[in-house]
Parts: C-alpha cells; structure tokens; sequence
C-alpha cells in the first residue's frame, strides 16, 4: 500500500499518523481506511456532517476506542490501540465533546490534578507533608495558577466549576487539558454551543496555545468560518472515509468536499443540536 | 458420583432458583422504569405474605384474602412512588436506593406493628410430597412454585406487549425523555409498574412464605435476589429467570458437594462469589450488551 | 470548605479561619470540658459509640463519599479490625497496643484491597451488590472459624483490658479519651488526605473516570488506594468498638444492619464531607436512645419490647426517607447554610476576643 509507505516515511517526523485505520461498532462501520498525517506545530480541522465518523477518530487516538485495523504513530510510537493511561505521559492532552470537568473541584484543582500524573510522591509522603510532596504540590498549584491567568479564570480558580457557566466551564477544561505542556491536543468540538465573542475568544486561545507550546492540535469543529480562518490543513470526513485532505484553500475547491458537506454547511449549522 | 443424586441435587437448585427469580423480577421491574435499587422489595413481600396470613387466619376465605392483600400491595406501591421516589427525582442513584432501604424499615415495622411478630404458618394446600420423577426425587411444591412463576412470568409478558400501560413502560425504559415528548404518562407508568412490582411481590411472599414460614426473616430473601441480579443484569426480566436457575442450581451443588470441606453455612456467600466469579469471566453479564461510552 | 480559609489557617496560627476557630473550639470543648462535666452514661452510651461510628463512616466516606463506589459491606472491616486486633493481642502479647490498633487497621485494609478487586470491572449497583460478598463472607469466617475466636464456644470474644503505654485505662471516661484522640488523629489524617494531590484523584475518579484517565490518573490504582484506605479507617474503628466500647466482640454484632447503619451516616451526614461523617453519627446515635427514652416515658409498661423495637424500625426510617426529601445533600449542607448566615454576626466577635 503505498499510503502505508508514506506514513512509514514521516512518522518520526510527524506529530500524530494513522495508518490505515477501520473501527466499526455492530457491524456499522464508523471508520474505513483512514490514513492522515499531521506535522508538528499544525493546527489541523477535522471537518464533516453530523456522524461522519469525527469523534470516533480522536476516541481512537485517545485510546477510548479500539479500532479494528491499522495502527496510531504517537510520538515516533505505533500503537494497535492507544493506551489511555499512558495518554498523558506521551505528551496527548484532549477535551471532550460533551463537557468532562470534576464537578466537585475547584477551578484551580480541575487544572492542578492534570499534573498528578508526573507526581513522584507517593501518597504517604502527600500525607505527611514530606519536603518532596510539598514542592511538587507547590509547582503544580503555581503551575496551574499560571494557566488560569493565561485563559483569565484567575478570579474563579476557586469556585466549583458546577457553579460556571458552559462557556467558562469549556475554557476550564482547554486550562486542564494544556496544563501538562501536551504536544499534542485533541479539540472535540471545542466551540460548540459558543457565543460569536466567545468564539473569537477562544480562536485566540488556540493559536496562543499552538505559539507558546508548540503543541500540534487537532480539532473537530462544524464552524466553516472558524475552521478556514484556524488551521493550516483541513481533512473532511464522509461515512467513515477521508474525503479530503489539503489547505483550507483546496477544500473549497474539491469537488467531493462541495458535494458531501460544504454545499449544505447552513443547514448542517441549522440542523445542529436536534 | 451418584449420578441420580446429583440429578436430584441440580433440579432441587434449579427449583428454588425459580424462587430467586420470583423475587429478583420484583426488581427488575422498578430497575428498568426508575432506575431505582427497590430494596423495599423484601419488605413489601413480607409484608404481603403477614397481611395474608393474617386475614385467613382472621376466618377470610382464600380469595377475599388475596383481594384484599393486592389491593393493599398496590396502594403501597403508588403510596411510595408518589411520596418518596417522586419528591426524590434526578438524586443520584445510592440516595434514591437509600430511601428504599428506609421504606423497608418502615414496612417492616410498620407489618409487624399491624400483625404481631409471631411465626405464621401458611398452608397454600399443597402437599410437600417428594414426587419421583424417572428415579429423581422432587419436592411437589416446588414444582408447584415454579409452574406459579412461570404463570407470572407469562401474564407480565403479556402485560407489557400487549396493553398500552405495558406499551408505555417499554418505551420509558428504552428512553425516559422520548417517552415523555411523546405525551406518555409517566406517573401513571411509573404506578403501574410499582403495582405489578407489589402483585409479584404477594406472589413471592405467599410462595416463600409456605416455605419459610411467614416472619421477620422473610424480607431476608432480597440477599437471596441480589447476587441473581448482578448475574442476570438489573434490567433484564430474562436475565433475572436464567441468572435466578444458576445461582439456585450452584448455591445447592455447592452446599451438598464443597460445603462439608468448609464446615457448612456457605449459602450466605457462595451466591455472591459465584456470580463475582462470572463477571470476572464474561464482564458483560449474561445478557447484558456492550455499552459504547459516548464520550 | 473555602481552600483559602483553610491556607490561611496553616499559614499562621493566629488568622484562625472561622472553621478553624470553630474546629479548635469543638476540640478544647471534647478534650477540656466534657471530661469533667460528663457522666459515665454520657460517656460509655453517646460519646464512645458516637465517635467510634463517626470514625467508620469517614472511612466509607472516602470510599463512597470522595471516591463514588457504593460498598454495603462496611461492617465486615469493623470485624476484621477487631478480631484482627483482639488475636494480635492475645497471641503476641509483647506488643504495645498502638502497634495492635495500627496493625489490625492495616490488616482490615488488606482485606478491602482484595474485596476491592471487583471495583476495577464493576460500577454502580453491581459493585455496591458485590461488596455485600465481603459482609456475609467475613460474617461467616468468623463464625466458622474457631481460630479467631480463640475457640470460645458462642464466638463471643472478650478482649484483654485497655492498657496504653502500661497504663491501664479502664474508667469510662478513659476510654472515651483514648477514642476520642484516637478519631481525631485519624481524622487529621483523612483530612491531609483529600486536601492533597491525591485527594483529588479521588474525586476525579468519581466525577468522570475517562477524563482522568486521559489525563493520566491511575483509575484503577487510585479505586485500590480508596479502599484500601478505607477499609484502614473502618477497621480502625471496630478496634475501637471492640476494646473501647463493647468490650466483647462477636460476629453478629457487624451484620448487615450495622452496615447500613454507616451508610446511613454518611448520607444523611453528607457524602463527600468529613464534617458530615461526625454530624450522620450523632443523629444516628443520639436518636434512637431519645427515642427509647420517649417512648419509656410517655407509654412505660404499656407495651412490650418488640411493639417498642418495631415503632423504633418506623421512625427512623421515616426518618431517612423525611431527610432524604427535605435535605438531600446532607446534614452537612445544613450546617453550611446556618453558618453563613452565622458568619457575619460571630465574626466581629471572634476577631475582637483575638485582639
């Protein structure tokens, strides 16, 4: 296959590839034969209507799915399926479509927790107060505080994020998932269910967070104007299969994409949330 | 191995599991509508078997008493779903299951203010023969027991495909919110589903009551469902009958054959481990489907 | 519950918090005062029992409360502690009784680990379901099993006198002292726990397991710890129950009901709130004895035993269900509400009685 060898010749140098990838679920296949590249430092949209197969695709990345066939490249790694526990130390960081915040923690603690994982005190030692323990927690708080300042939640780090609004609460979450300095981010629909200013917000935030972390990320967004104006590429989905892949500029151009998805973004907008 | 023992040992289990099943289908019912862990269950059986017991033994003919003990099943069973599960809508599950454990304190005490706290005997009139069946001894009753259940059985299936308060519970337990857009009645569904849950539950409590003699103890036998429920799955009717026959069948296997190694009493447990056991084999349960998490 | 009242009350001691001066008051007022002013009855009927049941359930409050895995079978770590603490002193009677308490606490935490086991496939009520494994089977072990009774023929086992330090502490008011540091060291210690990194592990597990374990918390260790902590803690309390309280220890007196009982306190006390643990216990505690003493006195000689039990069975679970209904987040919420509305009005007090 020679997809297959072109993968195998970026892969060290890419940020995340897939290779030949099918997951199906009872028979319905959500995703066929998907092969897709993405450099280091991209910004790269996932587009395509409503079960396309979006969402599926970064389950997959993230491990919560388990394809059938191919394999992920994570950080110069190839997985036939992604450990999910292993996520965060192999520098993935995600948001999730539907909010997934720690309704019983403060602002601060919902981002500070996305460090535990590089704790080396053990509970005992966190217990006790040990010198150890103490200064992680210390870096990890100070850590967190600076990311809040970043996404200005400064003035709610200690409120329970219950008691935000869903705009607030899904800046929330992009403040935990960048917290680890991940390379890689996953965006779930991160502007859905947005006001216009709140958007523009956070199409701020993303590419500040591509700047200053150098992280990849990709994102699934329904927002045409969002998705031209952000990333560097675009890949359309259709049933599953990679219909398009290219610069934004392209994607308007192809043919396929018109057909399948672009034409009728107005009333897949519209149709949005039913 | 004597092989008839054996026989006899298995469909003596098998028997008493279609005992379980009567119980752990109680459960189902309220599981599959509410989401609700109805540890009331056990109380509102003895509380039916006491209430019976008592008005024959009060000089009622059979029938009165049955009447007259369903129609109280089913002012309990609205009564709770009105006053404690409805003020208690969108809690999480532990405190809802919670308050049920506090509606069986209080039917408990409530069933043995009414009737006293003696040992009833209750004799439904059937011999407890053992009846040999090509070379296997089997108890009448239970064969009576488990023809009753399987009346049961077949008169709520019935119910729920073929009449519109059955249509309706269905289609609650597939999908509230659908339900209710549709224009269904949920608080009618859900008092319906909590009279047919108190029907089955005079249906137990008069079966096990004739076993077990109707006391306290009584209530106990929800121990007995739970373990056929987390085999079975909480919201499978099939699943509550196939996981019931199991457990009945291992619980008896276990007692003849691996008890006396442990010196006896392991009914309390062995259910419990059993049905761990299986889950570790075929973490679904027995009919349980794979859930996709929508995340 | 702010994060600040409680950095600034670590940062110096003299910017007591409210909470704090509250937490420091109620501490002079149990170790100080009630000592000198309570009764045997106090002390032996409400105070020892109170405190040992407030330390259990903040045991199955970090289980169930901060962590969100139901376990039905609390009482069976209360048994394992204590017969764990009552053989290790009888068998290896060299060893000081701190070093008993600390090990039948970790013996009983051994015990939740392995009935922890069914947490890493299990949720919800199928979990809550298979703890009840645990309850009937240590119940039974205990039972069964002449060894850990010392072979007495009722399974009755009276353990050796209390005796700290080669003092021997045998007046009620004693026992209450010892229980009483001892819960509140616990405490402190459950207290260090959900306030750290780890604790919040906890409560992320609970809130939404797949975002924590995309984040990279262990899910299944950290459901593990949980119950292995918690399981220390309840075990701890039955030693307690065994050698401050009861005095004697039998299998029947962890059945199911007892179990329960926590459950009870941890949520009508509040799930997820140590404070909650402390205030579920006294209600529990407290209320069937005034309830026994009412009803002694307003129908005394008119009915028996059992009419008085059974009424007793009525009321409380009225109790639970009223509760539930009126203050579904726990007495804790309560006291949370009042507090507020206390706050302004004590404030100024407390600051001048500093200055």
């Amino acid at each position: 296959m020679s997809a297959t060898l072109v993968v195998a010749a970026v892969e060290d140098r890419a940020a995340l590839a897939i290779e030949s990838l099918s997951l199906s679920f009872g028979g319905v296949m959500a995703l066929s034969g998907i092969d897709l590249t993405v450099a280091p430092g991209e910004i790269r949209a996932v587009i395509g209507p409503n079960g396309a197969g979006k969402s599926s695709l970064i389950n997959v990345v993230s491990g919560l799915y388990r394809p059938d066939h191919g394999r992920v490249w994570l950080g110069g790694r190839s997985f036939a399926a992604v450990p999910t526990d292993r996520l965060a130390a192999l520098g993935v960081a995600r948001t999730f479509q539907n909010l997934a915040l720690f309704k019983g923690l403060s602002v601060l603690d919902n981002v500070a927790v996305g460090l535990n994982h590089g704790f080396r005190a053990g509970v005992f030692a966190q217990i006790a107060g040990l010198p150890g323990a103490r200064r992680e927690r210390a870096a990890a708080q100070e850590r967190a505080a600076a990311v809040l300042d970043f996404f200005h939640l400064t003035d709610m780090r200690d409120r329970l994020v219950g008691t935000l609004s869903y705009g607030v609460q899904k800046r929330v979450e992009l403040a935990r998932a960048v917290v680890a300095r991940p390379r890689l981010l996953l965006l779930d629909e991160p502007m859905a269910g947005m006001t216009l200013t709140e958007k523009r917000e956070l199409t701020g935030f993303i590419r500040a967070i591509r700047d200053e972390l150098q992280a990849t990320i990709v994102l699934i967004e329904h927002d045409i104007g969002v998705v031209m104006g952000l990333s560097d590429r675009v890949a359309v989905l259709d049933y599953g299969r990679l219909i398009g892949d290219g610069t934004p500029e392209a994607i308007r151009a192809n043919q396929a994409v018109i057909d399948a998805y672009l034409g009728v973004a107005h009333d897949l907008e519209a149709g949005e949330g039913i | 191995m004597d092989l008839s023992f054996f026989t006899e040992v298995l469909v003596g289990g098998l028997l008493s599991g279609v005992m379980y099943s009567l119980v752990a289908i109680g459960f189902v019912l309220i599981y599959k509508t509410s989401g609700v862990l109805n540890f009331a269950q056990g109380s509102l059986l003895l509380f039916s078997a006491l209430t019976f017991v008592s008005l024959i033994e009060r000089g009622l003919p059979f029938w009165a008493g049955i009447l007259i003990t369903l129609a109280a099943m089913t002012a309990i069973g609205a009564l709770i779903e009105r006053v404690v599960l409805r003020p208690l809508v969108n809690q999480p599950p532990i405190t809802l299951f919670m308050a049920t454990l506090g509606v069986s304190y209080v039917i408990e005490g409530a069933a043995q203010l009414l009737w006293g706290t003696q040992v009833h005997g209750l004799d439904l009139g059937i011999d407890d023969r053992p009846l040999e069946i090509s070379g296997v001894f089997v108890s009448t009753f239970d064969l009576f027991a488990a023809g009753v259940a399987g009346a049961m059985v077949a008169v709520l299936i019935l119910f729920f495909r073929y009449t519109g308060i059955g249509l309706g519970f269905r289609a609650v337990a597939d999908d509230p919110l659908a339900a209710l857009s549709l224009g269904l009645r949920l608080d009618r569904i859900g008092t319906a589903v909590w009279t047919a849950a108190g029907m089955v539950a005079l249906v137990a409590g008069l079966l096990w009551g004739a076993r077990l003699g109707v006391q306290f103890s009584l209530s106990l036998v929800v121990l007995k469902a739970l373990p056929v429920l987390v085999l079975g799955g909480f919201d499978s009717i099939a699943g509550a009958i196939v996981g019931g026959l199991i457990i009945g069948a291992v619980e008896k296997l276990a007692e003849v054959y691996i008890g006396p190694f442990f010196g006896g009493g392991i009914e309390g447990w062995i259910a419990y481990v059993a049905a761990l056991g299986f889950l570790l084999v075929r973490p679904a349960g027995l009919f349980g489907q794979k859930l996709v998490e929508r995340v | 519950m702010s994060d600040i009242a409680i950095k600034t009350g670590r940062r110096s001691l003299p910017g007591l918090s409210p909470q704090a001066f509250g937490v420091a008051a109620l501490l002079a007022i149990a170790f100080g005062v009630v000592p000198l002013v309570g009764s045997e009855y106090l002390f032996d009927a409400l105070l020892t029992p109170f405190l040992v049941l407030s330390l259990a359930g903040l045991g199955l409050n970090l289980l169930t409360g901060y962590t969100g895995q139901v376990s039905l079978g609390s009482s069976a770590f209360m048994a394992v502690g204590a017969y764990a603490a009552c053989n290790l002193a009888f068998r290896l009677p060299g060893l000081p009784f701190l070093v008993d308490l600390v090990a039948a606490g970790v013996i009983a935490a051994a015990v939740g680990l392995v009935f922890g086991l069914p947490s890493l496939r299990l949720r919800g009520f199928y979990l809550a379901v298979s703890t009840l494994a645990a309850q009937f089977f240590v119940q039974w072990v205990f039972n069964k099993i002449g060894w850990f009774s010392n072979d007495s023929a009722s399974g009755i086992v009276t353990p050796p006198p209390l005796s700290i330090a080669g003092i021997a502490v045998t007046s009620p008011v004693g026992r209450y002292l010892f229980t009483l540091s001892v819960v509140v060291a616990v405490t402190a210690l459950v207290w260090r726990l959900v306030r750290s990194p780890t604790g919040s592990a906890l409560i992320a597990v609970r809130d939404h397991e797949t975002a924590a374990r995309v984040i990279g918390i262990p899910v299944l260790r950290t459901k593990l710890l949980a119950f292995a902590v918690s399981s220390f803690v309840i075990g701890i309390a039955g030693v307690l129950w065994a050698f401050a309280y009861l005095r004697n220890v039998e299998p029947a007196g962890f059945n199911l009901d007892r179990s329960f009982q926590i459950l009870f306190i941890v949520i009508i006390g509040g799930l997820a709130s140590l404070r909650g643990a402390f205030l579920g216990a006294a209600l529990i505690v407290i209320f069937p004895l005034g309830l026994a003493r009412l009803g002694d006195a307003l129908l005394g000689g008119l009915f028996d035993s059992g009419v008085l039990e059974m009424s007793q069975r009525v009321v409380l679970g009225l109790l639970i269900i009223v509760f539930l209904i009126a203050e579904p987040a726990g007495l804790s919420a309560l006291v949370d509400r009042m507090t507020r509305r206390i706050t302004p009005w004590i404030t100024p007090w407390i600051t001048a009685g500093r200055a």
